[in-house]
């Protein structure tokens, strides 16, 4: 289980039903469906994850976000969730857009570029950061929105999305008072919970 | 020729007649008032009673879905390919029953069997069933095998449909749909294709408006014809390059610049109205093998029920009001090259279950065989089937 989603359990209702959008291999649904009794849907386009949902009996739905999600319905979730998957949309804030027009409430977690050794690491070598957090070549990744705490807050302030809570955690998962003060520096995940 | 029988078959089965005297009132407002159902077991009920799988066949089908008839048999079952030991409707953990439903052509009371009210063939008098009809019919099965709740129903095409039927109809009675390969209901385009298969048989001067029995004839080449239509809706353009167009040397004489699917059969154009093409020599024997064993008036009753069916008939047309009930986990699958039942129309089905707040996975499986990758060993797909049912043989033979 991934700190980040230790986090984000305290924040779904038992009972809810909740969407994944891109579920993984259902481990997150798996464990809210066991402590939380949520009624779960994952969407997930990977083989080998949508074989690893149905061992686990996690409802797993074969649907590419980045297409549609005009099928679902308006608030016909409690909560929708991304998890460090908004890096690698092809348009975050559509995608944001549907997730708060399906969910009543959304929790969003990606990775923060604003990083301090992001920032380092392009400031001393000139080149796109790669690390064991992100450990692709720039031609390569996955992740082709990356975007910081700050960007974040913008999108969120511009699109008048309300921030019910932010939590930024460093690589241990941990939010010390240094990381509350300068999140956009310390942060290495940034863990939103947001509605309309 | 014995032959020896695959260690993942079910091996040598044999069928049983149970014999029904509850009437059945049918939709149409009619009532077949005894019958028989033909069925086929394959595996071990447990203890709990848990461990039951119906398995609903499509539109040709019938209760011989797995294993061999006798050693010479030539051809296992139709779903051989997904039911037997280690396969995945593993027959090691499940007790799996199928039917040949009411109208069929296999041993089921059906249009060939004999009216006991008249003494002759019941012909075209075989009252028109549906879908719901054929699912009322295998609770009676249910009731009669001692099951209380199946572990899961599931079928492809119609028998998915009979599937749908069963979730919302009687939606305490399985844990778990499997449809594969499925519409919610048919398309304009797809009851297109089934009149003209209908029009080929009563065409055919030897239907005798159904009563060819009693005439000592067959509608053969009326049933050829509607098989061959039907065959090609199952393929894909895909598919028939595949099967058709690989032996390009086949032209080598000819003054044709590539096959493009479509070898020839003797290496020759005729210049006249033989059979030229290997696809047509194909679709003929088809035609020719399926005409000898299926019956004219059950081919038009089972396309009738495929027209007929619609789940959202008592509910204004609202597919997920129709599932508001169910209770049973969904699982769909389709496969992108079949365009007889393209996963659009799976994908209706499963956005009705999510707003029905319904448990459901579906999977779009690609594909090249069309419609008929359902009964076909793709490998994806019979890996996610088994995956799936694994768990739930997990949960039932806990």
């Amino acid at each position: 289980m991934r700190p980040d989603l230790d986090i984000i359990q305290n924040w779904i209702a038992p009972g809810s039903r909740v969407l994944d959008l891109g579920c993984g291999d259902g481990s997150l649904l798996e464990f809210l469906k066991t402590n939380k009794g949520v009624s779960e849907t994952g969407l997930e386009i990977n083989e080998a994850n949508i074989a690893a949902c149905l061992a686990k009996g996690v409802n797993v739905i074969e649907q590419d976000m980045n297409k549609s999600l005009q099928n679902f319905k308006d608030k016909s979730f409690d909560t929708v969730l991304l998890t460090q998957t908004l890096q690698a949309v092809s348009y975050p804030d559509v995608i944001i857009d549907e997730m708060l027009r399906i969910g009543k409430n959304c929790i969003v977690t990606f990775p923060n570029f604003g990083n301090w050794r992001s920032r380092l690491y392009l400031f001393t070598k000139g080149r796109m950061p790669v690390s064991n957090f992100m450990p692709y070549e720039w031609y390569n990744t996955p992740n082709i929105h990356f975007c910081t705490v700050r960007d974040f807050d913008v999108l969120c302030k511009e699109k008048n999305i309300k921030v019910i809570t932010r939590t930024v955690v460093d690589h241990l998962h941990q939010g010390s008072w240094t990381i509350k003060a300068w999140p956009n520096f310390l942060g290495e995940t940034a863990i939103y919970h947001i509605s309309r | 020729m014995p032959k020896t029988i695959p260690e993942n078959s079910v091996g040598i089965v044999t069928p049983q007649c149970l014999h029904f005297d509850e009437p059945l009132l049918l939709r149409s407002g009619k009532t077949i008032n005894s019958y028989d159902l033909m069925i086929e077991t394959y595996g071990t009920l447990n203890e709990a009673k848990s461990n039951a799988v119906l398995i609903c066949h499509a539109l040709s089908g019938d209760h011989h879905a797995a294993g061999f008839h006798s050693e010479d048999e030539s051809k296992p079952g139709w779903w051989d390919n997904c039911i037997g030991p280690g396969k995945p409707i593993d027959t090691n953990k499940f007790f799996v029953v199928c039917l040949n439903n009411l109208g069929g052509c296999a041993g089921s009371t059906g249009p060939t069997s004999i009216n006991p009210e008249t003494g002759t063939y019941y012909g075209p008098d075989f009252p028109v069933v549906t879908v719901r009809d054929w699912v009322n019919s295998q609770v009676r099965l249910m009731d009669r095998l001692g099951i209380p709740q199946w572990a899961a129903v599931i079928g492809g095409s119609l028998g998915g449909m009979q599937v749908m039927r069963w979730s919302i109809s009687y939606p305490e009675r399985l844990r778990n749909a499997i449809m594969i390969a499925v519409a919610p209901k048919l398309s304009a385009q797809n009851i297109a294709f089934n009149e003209v298969a209908r029009q080929s048989i009563t065409a055919d001067p030897f239907f005798h408006n159904g009563r060819y029995l009693e005439h000592g004839t067959y509608p053969k080449k009326g049933v050829m014809l509607a098989r061959m239509v039907g065959h090609i809706t199952y393929l894909s353009d895909s598919a028939m390059r595949d099967k058709f167009g690989k032996a390009s040397e086949a032209i080598a004489n000819e003054p044709i610049a590539g096959n493009f699917g479509r070898d020839l059969r003797t290496g020759k154009l005729s210049f006249g109205l033989n059979v030229d093409f290997q696809v047509e020599s194909y679709l003929h024997y088809q035609g020719e093998r399926f005409s000898e064993h299926f019956d004219a008036n059950t081919y038009l009753l089972m396309t009738k029920a495929l027209d007929y069916f619609d789940p959202t008939v008592d509910y204004e047309g609202n597919l997920s009001a129709a599932f508001a009930k169910s209770s049973c986990r969904f699982l769909l699958m389709s496969f992108s090259s079949d365009w007889r039942f393209p996963p659009e129309r799976s994908r209706e089905i499963v956005d009705a279950l999510l707003e029905a707040g319904k448990q459901v996975s579906y999977l779009e499986i690609e594909a090249d065989q069309g419609h008929d990758a359902f009964l076909l060993p793709v490998p994806r797909y019979l890996e996610a089937f088994g995956t799936y049912l694994n768990r739930v043989s997990d949960e039932v033979n806990a």
